[in-house]
């Protein structure tokens, strides 16, 4: 598969991700400027976590509108794949790409550290390789993770199967104590209706390395490389 | 024509505001225990060029939708006035 991985100027995870997908997995991965306007013919469009523009105005505000989301934005609904992790995640809710948005920590702190997560349901593209009932421990690392969407939109993306990751405990359960940030309903992660475009504030290709000690994110990787055999 | 709009951008009144809870927090204890609420939200000066007034809100509206607010959490107001 060959994977864009956008850099806007603040962009800190893109390396990582590139690490990840080209020698972790042996993918093709190209990176691309925030100022371009050629997605190159990707199959997957990546936005890493970082604090784009500074995180100014609010995280992911600003760099909604740099010149390549306008072609990201297409891209995704023409059913391209598109993912975003951390400020990746802001991004696409600032683009429309996924409902909600990501309020402050309610504790106000920038959180650093290991949590779990669960997959909802394992019918997504990026699920698809995930046990259910099992906790995987991948890290977080933001100050603003909080999500938050009106009930009513809560209330759709649920029908629709599009909350696919929350926060639990090690035991795979999905308690207030387990939740790091004060998100509603403990989300982690999410699609959009169509299932093309996925966010999450957890870092998985901080969690996809033997010398790391911890390759529990690599089942993420490997479940959208699945695109690739579909 | 040159324009100067100040908008207030809010947190919208059914959201918790941590960062309004953690100044209330503050203010308690410099002694000033008599608060009841705190919200924080920003303030944006813009000065613009446009040939009306109507002109300029146009252009205002359209920048707090778009980009100053999000419109899901956050509110806004502003006044406008030629300089």
């Amino acid at each position: 598969m060959k994977f864009g991985v956008i850099i806007f100027p603040g962009s800190n995870c893109d390396e990582d991700m590139i690490y990840v997908l080209s020698h972790t997995l042996q993918q093709n991965v190209v990176k691309l400027w925030h100022k371009s306007q050629d997605l190159q013919n990707c199959d997957c469009i990546v936005l890493p976590g970082g604090f784009s523009y500074g995180d100014y105005l609010r995280s992911g505000a600003i760099a909604r509108f740099s010149p390549i989301m306008q072609e990201v934005i297409q891209f995704a609904q023409r059913g391209g794949y598109v993912f975003g992790i951390c400020n990746g995640f802001q991004i696409l809710t600032e683009a429309g790409l996924l409902p909600g948005v990501l309020l402050h920590n309610q504790q106000r702190k920038f959180i650093c550290k290991n949590v779990y997560i669960k997959a909802v349901h394992n019918k997504s593209v990026f699920s698809q390789k995930f046990h259910l009932n099992q906790a995987y421990k991948v890290p977080i690392a933001h100050s603003e993770g909080n999500y938050y969407a009106p009930a009513h939109v809560l209330e759709e993306m649920q029908a629709n199967g599009q909350i696919l990751f929350q926060y639990c405990n090690a035991n795979a359960e999905v308690t207030q104590e387990a939740n790091p940030n004060g998100s509603l309903l403990n989300i982690a992660g999410i699609c959009n209706k169509q299932g093309n475009v996925f966010g999450m504030m957890p870092h998985p290709e901080r969690a996809a390395s033997n010398i790391l000690r911890n390759t529990d994110g690599l089942t993420f990787f490997e479940s959208i490389l699945q695109i690739a055999y579909a | 024509m040159k324009f100067i709009a100040e908008i207030d951008i809010m947190p919208l009144k059914e959201l918790l505001d941590p960062q309004g809870k953690a100044i209330k927090l503050g203010l308690q204890n410099l002694g000033i225990t008599q608060v009841e609420e705190v919200r924080m939200g920003k303030h944006i000066s813009l000065t613009l060029e446009a040939e009306t007034e109507a002109e300029a809100r146009q252009k205002v509206e359209t920048a707090c939708k778009k980009l100053l607010a999000n419109l899901i959490v956050e509110d806004f107001s502003y006044t406008i006035a030629s300089v």
